[in-house]
């Protein structure tokens, strides 16, 4: 589940009419290295995932040391949206404009099952089932909450796709648009059919006990 | 200890009279000692009071849907009982749908250190509306709120019965509601391009935020370049 | 002093041009002479926005509203008219997903609504189970749990400190206390496997037995921590610019305070002395010698004082839980709600099919109805369970301390400037999650 990937996302193809070499790829390295250093979080934090965050990013695990200890709380300075926590659908909006209220170029971080499928426990009425479908996530990071490490985890996974960006990939800035009849960035239909009555979230069992 | 606080070693209990408190131990089912006030309650409201039930050491007085803005009242003003703190107003809905809807009140006296619970039905299928104890306690101000929310009891005499924990143009029904289904009565992605559509925030006079409203007193080559597409940061 | 007759234009564009698209410039006050005048000007000088209030709008998504909290103030000038709280962004359904699980699944629920106190809403939970099936713990499950929840205090309250100095704008408590909160954390992790959402109780007993050596960790750390909060008060609470920012903020009489159904610290800041642990107690609270600390003014300061001293009292709770701590089994020896050992329930007859109707079924209590509430943190924290006799409750409440306190909100920024609106919304220490759940 989530989004398919991009077209060229791995795939490195030689085009000798392109205007690629030597100092590109340099330049690549260079503008990925600063961005992925120094990636400004923006802590879209509501419950309990928001407190493993705030742990994170206190001494022991300290965050500082990937250049994240300048939350941003502002969305227009930040580079990563850390969605922290359960999204009811109340708050689905807000999440998808503060999204759209980041610059160019952003990432997405779902931290913590809520974040990343809704979570077992919440499949109910009030509850988004993954972000996902709100906005475009690069990463997720599984828990409840996820263990700091499980998050910096998460944040060197989505360091190393920053690394692998290439300038010459202009796909990679276009705003990711959601499809304008449904809002959304995965097809309704495709939302439903992955939501049904699954397992135990309904009923206790199978039998109904 | 500093010498700001009162060191306060048997809580605010007034009467001399009130035991020392202890945990419960080996409460009884049924059959129980009654809170009194529930006697007081008999004694000062008659046919008001429909039963008295004790159980698990707790005392719950069933009253007249219509006479609870009155008997709560009495029972906070009144020098024996002295109700003076609302713990909490629910409403509970039995699987069994012929049985009625029970709103219910957690009242505590501090001073005497009680606790009761009053309970009003509500049938199905008459309205489902009993008085507010909002002008007897604040506190009740978001409780009966959530009450309308999740159940659609309406309070008579509260001043401002809005939705509180949905929005307020939720228009599945009440959640709390044994017929509304767990996970809502529409599909996921019905869901999710309704409170897309309403957005709820944008309610209120702040039209120097919104870059659109003020487009139109834009100089004209920004509009263009906004409108070619540039964004901002690039 | 002159006064000058300008029109000053609000034009809040968002790209640093004005409307005729010259670079905006932020109009520097002066008089007719041309000399510009001193910050300190009365407001005399901009007649034209007297009387007119305007509308501002704090959250969902702000660092300071502790959650997802939306403000909507009305504001003349800078300081507040009216507060209009909204919430419910991040009700999640826990009332409603509470009629379809089992009592022990219904525990983890408990960790994730107050997510600061989980230990203690554990027990909170647990205590109202257990009156609803008619059980008595073990005197062991019972000095386990006042040491969960003494524990699960100082680390709310520790949470608490630390964000609040951030909002008033200390930052290094934060980082001092939240070192803390990792030995707890580290702790919890050894004793039940969970650093926040623990799931430590069970009805009946609890999920897990300390470990060994594990009440020589808790010895160190009673005896350390006080240390550092020592640190932290000698930082703050003498502190001019503290003391400045935190004394006279959204003061509630006791009379308002106990008809707001305030409760926790914010009732004993403004002066009445309830504690549910004094007046109404459980787990033999009765017997263990400690104060509540009552405060006198109910503003801000008073409320931290109240909150500093409650950790000091839940060390000494501690020291003498620690003491007293009996050895004997954990958890009741009641087949309808403790799963069997292992050992037994794959060997004997009996055992098995216990094992198999509680996991399958869940232990069901008779039919009834309980409400039990303890001292959380944040307040008085109930939980009101209505049974049918089936394994699943009909009604789960939740009596969330942070939601009573919040809806006072309005009351107490009323004629506060707006950073007080942040010192106030701080020091109620509401936790959505337990507000919306």
């Amino acid at each position: 589940m989530g989004l398919s990937p991009r077209p060229d996302a791995n795939v490195v193809t030689v085009d000798p009419q392109s205007q690629e070499s030597w100092v590109t790829t340099r330049l690549d390295f260079l503008v990925n290295w600063g961005r992925a250093n120094s990636l400004w979080p923006m802590p879209f934090g509501t419950a309990c995932c928001a407190i493993e965050f705030m742990a994170t990013a206190a001494s022991k695990f300290d965050l500082a040391r990937f250049g994240m200890e300048r939350m941003s709380f502002s969305p227009r300075q930040a580079d990563v949206l850390i969605c922290a926590g359960r999204v009811p659908f109340k708050l689905a909006p807000v999440i998808r404009r503060i999204w759209q209220q980041m610059p160019q170029p952003k990432w997405a971080i779902a931290m913590g099952a809520c974040a990343s499928t809704g979570n077992g426990i919440f499949d109910n009425y009030a509850v988004v089932q993954g972000i996902d479908t709100i906005i475009p996530v690069d990463v997720y990071v599984p828990g409840c909450p996820p263990r700091p490490e499980g998050l910096m985890y998460g944040i060197m996974m989505l360091q190393k796709k920053v690394m692998s960006e290439r300038m010459a990939d202009k796909s990679l800035r276009n705003e990711m648009e959601p499809d304008p009849r449904s809002q959304l960035y995965i097809a309704p239909a495709l939302i439903d059919e992955v939501s049904e009555n699954f397992g135990n979230s309904v009923h206790q069992t199978r039998s109904g006990l | 200890m500093s010498g700001t606080f009162l060191p306060v070693l048997a809580g605010h209990a007034e009467s001399t009279d009130v035991a020392a408190p202890a945990t419960p131990r080996n409460v009884p089912y049924h059959g129980g000692a009654a809170n009194p006030t529930a006697d007081a309650l008999r004694a000062q409201f008659g046919e008001a009071i429909h039963r008295v039930d004790v159980v698990w050491g707790e005392t719950t007085v069933f009253v007249d849907r219509m006479q609870v803005g009155a008997i709560v009242r009495w029972l906070h003003d009144d020098a024996q009982q002295r109700y003076d703190y609302c713990s909490d107003i629910t409403a509970v809905e039995y699987r069994d749908l012929e049985r009625p809807i029970e709103v219910v009140w957690h009242l505590r006296s501090i001073p005497f250190r009680r606790f009761i619970r009053l309970k009003a039905l509500l049938a199905k299928g008459q309205p489902f509306v009993v008085p507010s104890v909002y002008d007897i306690y604040r506190g009740a101000d978001w409780l009966e709120r959530e009450c309308y929310d999740m159940f659609g009891i309406r309070f008579e005499g509260h001043p401002d019965l809005r939705r509180l924990l949905m929005w307020e143009q939720y228009k599945e029904g009440y959640p709390l509601r044994k017929d509304f289904p767990l996970r809502g009565r529409f599909s996921r992605s019905e869901q999710l391009r309704q409170i897309l559509s309403q957005n709820p925030e944008a309610k209120y006079s702040m039209e120097e935020l919104n870059v659109l409203e003020a487009f139109d007193e834009l100089p004209a080559d920004m509009r263009q370049r906004l409108g070619k597409g540039e964004r901002v940061g690039e | 002093m002159a006064t000058t007759n300008r029109t000053i234009d609000v034009a809040l564009s968002t790209t640093g041009l004005d409307s005729q698209g010259r670079p905006q410039r932020v109009p520097l006050a002066t008089d007719q002479a041309g000399n510009v005048v001193p910050l300190t000007a009365t407001p005399a000088l901009e007649p034209e926005l007297e009387g007119e209030h305007m509308l501002i709008n704090i959250g969902p998504q702000h660092p300071a509203t502790h959650g997802v909290l939306r403000l909507v103030l009305e504001l003349d000038g800078e300081t507040v008219v009216r507060c209009i709280p909204h919430i419910g962004y991040l009700h999640c359904g826990f009332e409603k997903t509470g009629e379809y699980r089992q009592y022990n699944q219904l525990i983890p629920y408990t960790d994730r609504e107050d997510y600061l106190n989980s230990p203690g809403n554990n027990v909170a939970f647990a205590l109202g189970a257990e009156r609803l099936f008619g059980i008595e713990i073990t005197e062991r499950c019972k000095v386990l749990r006042v040491i969960a929840s003494e524990l699960s205090r100082i680390i709310s309250h520790c949470v608490w400190l630390g964000t609040f100095c951030i909002d008033i704008g200390a930052f290094t408590p934060f980082l001092w206390i939240f070192q803390q909160r990792e030995r707890v954390y580290t702790m919890l992790e050894s004793w039940i496997g969970a650093r926040l959402t623990t799931s430590l109780t069970r009805v009946g007993g609890m999920g897990a037995d300390i470990p060994d050596g594990w009440t020589d960790d808790l010895a160190n750390f009673v005896r350390t921590f006080p240390k550092v909060l020592g640190e932290c008060e000698t930082m703050l609470t003498k502190n001019a610019i503290w003391v400045g920012r935190t004394v006279g903020l959204g003061a509630m009489s006791p009379e308002e305070a106990l008809n707001y159904g305030l409760s926790g610290p914010l009732l004993r800041a403004s002066g009445v002395a309830y504690d549910v642990r004094k007046d109404f107690p459980y787990l033999d609270y009765e017997t263990y010698d400690f104060d509540i600390p009552v405060g006198q003014a109910g503003d801000v300061y008073d409320r931290y004082l109240v909150r500093v001293e409650e950790m000091k009292q839940s060390v000494r709770i501690l020291e003498q839980a620690l003491k007293r701590l009996p050895d004997g089994p954990v958890n009741v020896d009641d087949h309808r709600v403790i799963l069997p050992p292992k050992s037994k329930a794959t060997s004997d007859m009996e055992s098995m099919i216990h094992h198999f109707k509680q996991v399958m079924e869940g232990p069901r209590p008779p039919i009834g109805e309980a409400y039990v509430a303890v001292e959380s943190p944040k307040g008085e924290k109930g939980y009101y369970m209505v049974s049918d006799g089936t394994s699943k409750p009909v009604r789960w409440r939740i009596r969330p301390p942070s939601f009573v306190n919040l809806s006072a909100i309005p009351k107490m920024v009323e004629g506060h400037l707006l950073s007080d609106v942040i010192a106030i919304n701080a020091s109620i220490d509401i936790v959505m999650g337990e507000i919306d759940r």
